[in-house]
């Protein structure tokens, strides 16, 4: 079926209805059609990981799933991580270690992130380095990304994070 | 860029991909994790007609303990057989393989059968099954067929699958007693295509090598067995001497091309040296499970 369809996805707690035609990337069928713009496309090919969300609990990159397979998936995206105002712990992290800077990658970053720390149950440095190679920034030669990250697992894990 | 228009099906079972598959075949792609052919479509070098979506058939993601095999269903995802116990005790070479598949948020996706039916040269699982004998099952609407990873991989993203067969299942004999694993590749960057990896399962009696399986990846068209490499090492003693053996003739074997990121010479370099680490490490955990 070449024609549209209607997808319906989980996003951010929230159940939402858009429709797309099957060659529609699920990045923009978020951006385009449930206008949530805060995750970026960069290279629409997987490399870059400005586009990558959290799909049935799992970092993906959304440039590189259709929009019809997404129908029925629960999502999480940048928009969802702050509440009632407040920014959420690596958010603010990201800001305290100076972990960005234009910003655009950052979607993909904290998207990233959370699923590394989430599913691990602890992460050397090294560990955090490799993990984080999945995304990539042109701004912040990575310590402070590192840095964030590190801190955020000493958050959730607790305990020293430890050099290897 | 955005992919070209499609037809796009979901079947929800087997038979009803392979009906599927054998009427719009060969205009037809099967569509598995989507990490290497959706980066195709979305650059419009590949422009399927039809896309036959196995993501909803949820009986060809399994990971099973069949006897003297696993036997792995081909939409398990790369994540689900990283952090498989099972897979890591019974099939270490598997996990270790797993671990060098380019990013976490890839493998959340990516999956053993569309890897080995992908068929990139670079590709970790190509080799990992070349190396280790593994049996690739097919099905299309005239049956079952198996094929033995020595006659599956046919060239540069090229398999022996006729255009209306899936990859369904993949069979991997466990790894005997006294054996020990590692897979180890270099790239410029980690998560990037390797330039060259080499697969090892040795099994050690003593410090002698009863049995050596190797194969290496990103240094031909195709996954190559280094089967020069294990005759310098089948019944010798652990020495460095016989390990700079066994990493020449393994230079030797392979006839790689050159590119942006390696040249030809530098490839065939590296698959001696990738050959002498793995096959080090592979020892070095043989040793510590006798």
């Amino acid at each position: 079926m070449t024609e549209r369809t209607e997808i319906t996805v989980t996003v951010n707690g929230e159940s939402r209805t858009g429709v797309a035609e099957p060659r529609m990337l699920l990045a923009d069928f978020l951006r385009d059609e449930l206008r949530l713009t805060g995750t970026h496309v960069g290279c629409e090919h997987g490399v870059c990981g400005a586009c990558t969300v959290i799909v049935d609990g799992l970092a993906a990159r959304s440039c590189l799933m259709f929009a019809v397979q997404a129908d029925g998936a629960d999502i999480q995206t940048i928009e969802g991580l702050a509440t009632d105002g407040q920014m959420h712990p690596l958010q603010k992290l990201f800001s305290e270690h100076r972990a960005l800077q234009c910003g655009f990658c950052t979607p993909g970053m904290l998207m990233t992130a959370i699923d590394l720390v989430n599913s691990s149950d602890s992460l050397t440095e090294k560990d955090i380095r490799t993990g984080m190679s999945a995304a990539l920034c042109r701004c912040t030669g990575y310590e402070g990304i590192v840095n964030a990250v590190a801190e955020y697992t000493r958050q959730v894990h607790g305990g020293e994070s430890q050099n290897d | 860029m955005k992919p070209a228009p499609f037809n796009h099906f979901a079947p929800t079972s087997v038979p009803e991909a392979v009906e599927l598959l054998g009427q719009h075949a060969p205009d037809a792609r099967v569509l598995a994790g989507g990490q290497s052919l959706v980066p195709m479509m979305n650059f419009r070098l590949a422009r399927p007609d039809v896309l036959v979506d196995l993501n909803r058939i949820s009986d060809l993601s399994y990971i099973r303990d069949d006897g003297d095999c696993l036997a792995i269903g081909a939409m398990t995802r790369e994540r689900t057989i990283e952090n498989s116990d099972l897979v890591k005790s019974a099939c270490p070479l598997v996990h270790d393989a797993t671990l060098n598949i380019a990013h976490l948020p890839i493998r959340s996706r990516g999956t053993i059968g569309g890897s080995i039916a992908n068929a990139d040269p670079a590709a970790e699982y190509p080799a990992t099954m070349l190396a280790l004998d593994a049996t690739l099952v097919a099905q299309s609407v005239r049956g079952e067929r198996r094929i033995a990873a020595a006659d599956f991989f046919d060239g540069v993203l090229s398999t022996t699958l006729e255009p209306d067969e899936i990859l369904t299942e993949i069979r991997i004999p466990k790894a005997p007693a006294n054996s020990g694993a590692a897979f180890v590749e270099i790239s410029r960057r980690h998560g990037d295509f390797a330039m060259a990896g080499v697969a090892a399962q040795v099994t050690l009696k003593g410090d002698t090598f009863i049995d050596v399986q190797l194969a290496a990846c990103g240094v031909g068209p195709g996954p190559v067995r280094l089967s020069d490499a294990e005759i310098e090492l089948r019944g010798k003693t652990v020495t460095d001497g016989v390990l700079s053996n066994a990493a020449r003739a393994a230079s030797a074997q392979v006839d790689p091309d050159g590119d942006m990121h390696a040249t030809a010479a530098y490839r065939r370099k590296l698959a001696g040296v990738m050959t002498k680490r793995a096959v080090i490490k592979a020892a070095a955990r043989a040793g510590a499970a006798a």
